[in-house]
């Protein structure tokens, strides 16, 4: 046992001491954080820019009324000038476009024959809201046309907010579902980005102990067994110790940024939500709602997610890099692994999309469920899973059967592993990998 | 008798492939044991058996008495033909952990090493990288980190592989001092002049086989055909040559002497005693050569490896 311990010590104290775990530890979060203020300070940036736009109504159908300046967008009246003469200013660079609003019979036929002219081609932002502005007040033409009365309609219009809760009593919302789905997501990411990276160190580090050929040294002291276990866990607490680090130094940034930039967290979050959500989250930045938010974060169950991305991760990444650990010391250098890599990317990454695809939608439905309990896709799906809550019968289940899986895979990798790391010279097909299973001792 | 390794009848396949094909062998306590072979012939994976690096399919291997154990390996140090450290640990720190794995405490491993790091005046080299060291000097490490346990029975595959001159004759003194100090020595290698140097006991494996295995003079004994390398200073060469090969089976020999004269290799039939052969030599003029060829190892290997075939 203590020789074990010494191989994962040695295995840890040489991943942490390489210059790229370092790099990869301290300068990651760092990266992230200023990347993520710089597109929050460029988008502000971005939207502090007023873009002219000047219109030409032949209709007579609009007013000024119904062309307010908005926050990013000035209107004129060019319709005395007639189209031709403001499309030469536009092109000229006087203004960002032209909107032309022709004479028609009909309002229907109207809406359908509206132009706008620019040089560039404008966003979809400022293209949706010109129809937002056009739509809203052909329909309420139609609308005094038909005889109804537009204070009525405003009158009526209602919003309604489902409120959603589950047998626990836990009261949730709409905002926390997207909370959930973006912790799930996350989780499940990152899952997948540690065990591809710490499985590839530790086939990396079987094929340097195989091309330097100490491993003949080794193992006359060691049984290959613990080699293989003690890499898998040295890497595996690497791993971990990262995650912490990040964890920490991605908190302290994040505050340390936001007061330097004075760019608060719900802003920067807000950003990134498509426009149509942008005024829900605008409105939950009143320190009530804010205070709402923080507390529906707490409410979701950190302490278990943060013990069963643990499990998951360990438990992920002693069946993946089992497999890995095998495939370094099937070959004698890197460029040989292909062959083998993509068996084992393959369910790492149908897990990543299954869970993308369907979690979100239905985080109990029969695929996500079926995938949150196979061992290969588990420790994906189910991490993202978790935030929506799962029956504690089934993550018993996943949770047992990724055990007897890794276990299962430890030893089968194990005797491929003992061959392997002896045979120089050939590139191993998958039927010779079969037949060093079956050898004996 | 006192053997540290007995191997029993050993059996080693891998697939259709026999490796072994039933080997014995005895090697006696503080002996230099030579493990010859050509290459392929199933060495490496009798050593790795010992090492239980991997197992046999059926015999047995008694270490000093007892069935091989697992703990044993803490008692068996091991020189792979493939040299290998890694290179990017550095000297001192790869040194320790090997003892470790060895069974050695830290401290203690600490203590020995610098014995040896003294000893071949390398300690400046404690916080180097293996990476930046000559590959002369990276076998130098090599060896210290074999023999630091000071282990009972130790394996060496082509020791000499690598080293210099110099070095090579270094590391055969501490082979033979460790030797002295009790440790028993299996020594493998297809470099004749080293064993013949070097081993009390040799064992020759071949296309799996053992086909030889004793004393290295009772081989050579059995091995000798009884011939004798003359040279005689004579007047009459015709005559003495002539009167020669109606005694004995002659054949014509090449070697330097000062004076010229007659040059033969006599081959004694069974019974014959070679001191009539020199006194008749004697009569016929002056003797400056008389030598018994006995065959050294390399031929040895020649003649029992051709013979096999």
């Amino acid at each position: 046992m203590s020789k074990l311990k010494l191989i994962i010590h040695r295995e840890f104290i040489a991943k942490v001491r390489n210059k790229s775990f370092l790099i990869m530890t301290f300068l990651s979060p760092v990266l992230i954080v200023v990347m993520g203020v710089l597109v929050v300070f460029l988008m502000k940036k971005n939207d502090e820019k007023v873009k002219e736009i000047v219109y030409v109504d032949a209709s007579g159908l609009f007013t000024k009324e119904n062309f307010k300046n908005s926050k990013t967008v000035k209107y004129q009246d060019y319709t005395a000038l007639g189209l031709t003469e403001t499309k030469k200013k536009v092109e000229n660079g006087d203004f960002y476009g032209v909107l032309y609003i022709p004479k028609k019979d009909s309002l229907e036929l109207l809406a359908k024959s509206i132009e706008f002219y620019s040089s560039d081609s404008p966003g979809m932002s400022l293209m949706n809201g010109l129809e937002n502005r056009v739509e809203t007040h052909l329909r309420n033409l139609k609308l005094t046309h038909f005889e109804i009365d537009l204070m009525q309609i405003k009158a009526s219009e209602i919003a309604s907010n489902i409120k959603m809760f589950n047998f626990s009593g836990e009261e949730s919302s709409k905002l926390i579902n997207g909370l959930k789905i973006a912790v799930g997501a996350i989780a499940g990411y990152l899952l997948m980005m540690f065990v591809m990276i710490y499985g590839t160190s530790v086939m990396r580090s079987v094929i340097e102990e195989k091309t330097s050929r100490i491993i003949e040294i080794i193992v006359s002291s060691v049984k290959p067994f613990q080699l293989m276990l003690g890499k898998i866990i040295g890497n595996a607490s690497a791993g971990l110790l990262q995650f912490f680090i990040w964890g920490i130094l991605l908190f302290v940034i994040s505050i340390i940024a936001s007061a330097v930039f004075g760019i608060d967290m719900v802003e920067m979050q807000a950003s990134k939500i498509p426009q149509d959500q942008l005024n829900a989250a605008k409105e939950a930045v009143n320190p009530d709602k804010l205070q709402l938010i923080l507390q529906e974060i707490l409410r979701l169950p950190i302490l278990k997610l943060f013990v069963l991305f643990i499990f998951y991760f360990l438990g992920g990444f002693f069946l993946y890099s089992s497999l890995f650990a095998a495939v370094g010391a099937a070959v004698d250098n890197e460029t040989d692994t292909q062959q083998f890599m993509l068996p084992i990317m393959a369910p790492l990454v149908l897990g990543l999309y299954v869970g993308f695809a369907t979690v979100m939608n239905d985080p109990h439905g029969p695929i996500a469920t079926i995938f949150s309990i196979l061992p290969f896709t588990s420790p994906i799906v189910m991490l993202m899973r978790v935030p929506f809550g799962v029956s504690w019968f089934e993550l018993a289940i996943s949770m047992a059967l990724l055990i007897v899986t890794f276990v299962f895979m430890v030893w089968l990798a194990a005797k491929i592993y003992r061959v392997g790391i002896l045979m120089y010279g050939k590139k191993p097909t998958y039927k010779d990998l079969y037949k060093w299973i079956k050898y004996k001792g | 008798m006192d053997n540290l390794l007995e191997i029993k009848n050993v059996v080693k396949t891998y697939g259709d492939f026999t490796a072994l094909n039933n080997v014995s062998l005895t090697i006696p306590k503080g002996s230099v044991f030579g493990l010859l072979g050509p290459n392929g012939a199933g060495k490496t994976s009798l050593i790795r058996i010992i090492n239980q690096i991997t197992m046999q399919d059926a015999g047995d291997v008694y270490f000093d008495g007892k069935l091989l154990a697992p703990n044993d390996v803490e008692h068996i140090g091991y020189m792979p033909e493939e040299r290998g450290l890694y290179k990017s640990m550095k000297v001192g720190e790869q040194a320790l952990y090997l003892a470790q794995l060895k069974g050695l405490s830290k401290s203690e491993a600490k203590k020995r090493l610098k014995y040896w790091f003294d000893k071949f005046d390398i300690s400046a080299w404690w916080d180097k990288k293996i990476e930046e060291l000559s590959k002369g000097m990276a076998q130098k490490v090599q060896f210290i980190v074999t023999v630091m346990h000071k282990p009972k029975l130790l394996i060496f595959d082509e020791p000499f592989s690598g080293f210099d001159p110099i070095n090579a004759q270094l590391i055969a003194k501490e082979i033979l001092q460790l030797r002295d100090e009790g440790a028993t020595i299996i020594f493998s290698t297809h470099r004749m002049e080293s064993v013949e140097e070097m081993c009390d006991y040799i064992a020759l494996i071949d296309q799996s086989n053992k086909i030889l295995e004793g004393k290295l003079d009772d081989i050579k004994r059995a091995f000798r055909t009884n011939t004798f390398q003359v040279g005689v200073a004579t007047s009459n060469l015709k005559e003495v040559e002539e009167r020669l090969r109606q005694l004995y089976k002659v054949s014509t020999a090449d070697f330097k002497i000062i004076n010229e004269g007659l040059k033969l290799n006599i081959t004694l039939k069974e019974g014959e005693n070679p001191n009539d052969l020199l006194s008749f030599l004697t009569s016929q003029g002056h003797v400056q050569h008389f030598v018994e060829l006995v065959p050294d190892a390399n031929e040895i290997f020649m003649q029992a490896v051709n013979k096999n075939i």
